[in-house]
């Protein structure tokens, strides 16, 4: 389970590093929670996101906006995933959380620590896709915007 | 800085509103000089809400530009605010975000402070063992943090270092404060709380809040979906001082609306397989669907539709803001309410579908004025003067916001 779950993140992270946003959307379920935060925000309570989506589709139309809509400085991602850690399966969906780190490189080559936290995922046992991804961040500063997605 | 841009500042600036030189957004001096006439000036600054201080002993940290500041509500209920500086040796007297204390106390000496910031004990004041220890004619009530004079309105708290300021409600005068009760006329609720740091002067950010011209034009998701164009119905409010503005956009009229032809923010291809996102209710029932609100010199209240927002502007040096974000409810929300706005909340802040670009955009300008500081910006839309208007295809408001900053710098 463990390998499954590895190859997961890591095809979803190479999906993002490696400008294929359109396959993105594939790995969460038709029905699933995206969430990107904070630690602070998790430990008051607040549910609110930087990015909020609760269908595929909402993700879809992210990737959409980003391509077709919004305006931000050609930049790419380079995520670096630790282990999975397993906390539990009910109903054939595993609860795991796995350590993450953003490298954030502009156009102009300049690189910065862009984000670290833990992805908080609840995937389907089989299907092996996210029903829910909930992307702690431990600092609640972000650089100038958040385009893609973590 | 080199030599020819200070020179070109001294007293330069063109008649009238219509042109901002440029050497306002990166000469140190001018920051300086803001930090003592505005931030620590007869400006009334945005802290906190008053639910970050529920009750006696609650206290939250925030910024009057370079100053830290420490809000808190004293046991009487009252609302007060202090310099965050110890009165030994400067250190910081409150190191978090915020809490609940009894009183406050200095890490580095233990010097204790009550909490509306009177010194009440000094550690070892009287020294040990007979010997050391402050003088006996040492006062405490001579020594202390800066203490604000704080106004609450609309559940936000404001402060200001200055006796000259004018009550609150004066400053922000009555037009806009009709548009800041609109909005926030019950009991908030916190959302969501996130930072983002902008490479840009402060004023970049602010003119761009006031810039009523901008948003259906680089913002392709507004102008798609309709949700501001210039060819809807709506206006903006400036405040005589210019201190204050307000500006609103009606919901769209039926039918078709050809005015962005061929521009690049009405892109047709565009198509939300999710339409819920778009989904709002008039919640003020005045067909209001956007009300973007600005208090000089750091406070925005942002309604896009359902999703509000308290946004809170700090300079950090010529060239880099915070800009905070309170995602805000109400505490009375019904559930599909509540769901309504965690949703809307995708179309502003970082990552916002409509507000993504304006955290990247005074960027573009800081670096496209790098070699700049002798030229100056052309803000003449919609004419020359800063007075309120019924359309927004105008710059009138950023026209305001110069002429309140001038007036508090004596340029």
């Amino acid at each position: 389970m463990l390998l499954e779950i590895a190859a997961l993140n890591g095809a979803c992270a190479r999906a993002l590093d490696s400008d294929r946003l359109e396959d993105w959307p594939g790995f969460f379920t038709e029905r699933c929670l995206y969430v990107v935060t904070t630690a602070d925000n998790v430990a008051a309570g607040y549910k609110a996101g930087l990015i909020y989506a609760d269908s595929q589709a909402m993700l879809v139309d992210r990737v959409a906006a980003l391509r077709e809509a919004n305006i931000y400085e050609r930049q790419r991602y380079r995520h670096l995933l630790g282990l999975p850690v397993v906390l539990g399966e009910a109903d054939g969906v595993v609860t795991v959380e796995t350590s993450f780190a953003v490298i954030r490189t502009m156009r102009d080559g300049h690189m910065m620590v862009f984000a670290a936290g833990a992805y908080q995922d609840k995937v389907v046992r089989g299907e092996w896709r996210y029903t829910e991804r909930l992307v702690v961040c431990d600092s609640q500063r972000v650089d100038t915007l958040l385009a893609i997605p973590l | 800085m080199d030599q020819s841009i200070r020179e070109a500042s001294v007293g330069a600036w063109p008649p009238g509103l219509t042109r901002v030189p440029y050497w306002v957004y990166r000469d140190p001096d001018t920051a300086r000089d803001e930090q003592s006439r505005i931030f620590e000036g007869p400006a009334w600054h945005y802290l906190c809400l008053e639910i970050d201080l529920p009750g006696s002993g609650g206290y939250r940290t925030t910024m009057m530009g370079a100053m830290p500041v420490v809000v808190a509500r004293a046991e009487d209920g009252s609302v007060v605010a202090f310099e965050n500086r110890c009165a030994h040796r400067g250190s910081l007297i409150c190191l978090d975000d915020g809490g609940t204390v009894k009183d406050f106390q200095c890490v580095y000496h233990a010097w204790r402070y009550d909490l509306c910031g009177n010194l009440t004990s000094i550690a070892f004041r009287r020294g040990v063992n007979g010997k050391g220890g402050m003088p006996d004619d040492f006062d405490m009530t001579q020594h202390g943090p800066r203490k604000l004079r704080t106004a609450v309105i609309c559940g936000l708290v404001f402060g200001t270092l200055s006796d000259d300021a004018p009550p609150i409600e004066d400053y922000i005068g009555p037009d806009v404060m009709i548009r800041l009760r609109r909005v926030l006329h019950k009991k908030v609720e916190v959302l969501g709380r996130f930072t983002q740091q902008l490479p840009c002067n402060w004023k970049l950010y602010l003119e761009n809040v006031r810039d009523t011209y901008h948003a259906s034009l680089l913002h392709t998701f507004f102008t798609t979906f309709r949700i501001t164009r210039l060819s809807q119905g709506g206006g903006v409010m400036v405040a005589p001082s210019g201190v204050a503005h307000a500006s609103t956009t009606l919901a769209p009229a039926a039918g078709p609306d050809d005015s962005y032809a061929g521009m690049r923010s009405d892109n047709q291809d565009l198509k939300l397989h999710d339409t819920s996102l778009l989904t709002a209710a008039d919640e003020f029932g005045d067909g209001i669907q956007v009300q973007i609100l600005s208090v000089f010199p750091g406070f925005i209240l942002q309604q896009l539709r359902n999703a509000i927002a308290v946004r809170q502007i700090v300079p950090l040096g010529v060239d880099s803001m915070d800009l905070h974000w309170t995602y805000l409810g109400f505490e009375d929300d019904m559930p599909e309410m509540r769901a309504m706005r965690l949703k809307q909340a995708n179309l502003a802040g970082p990552a916002g579908f409509v507000s993504m670009e304006d955290g990247a955009v005074g960027g573009f300008v800081q670096r496209g004025i790098g070699a700049a500081g002798g030229f100056e910006s052309v803000v003449e839309m919609g004419g020359s003067d800063a007075g309120s208007a019924d359309n927004r295809t105008t710059e009138a408001s950023v026209r305001g916001f110069w002429k309140a900053w001038r007036s508090w710098m004596g340029v």
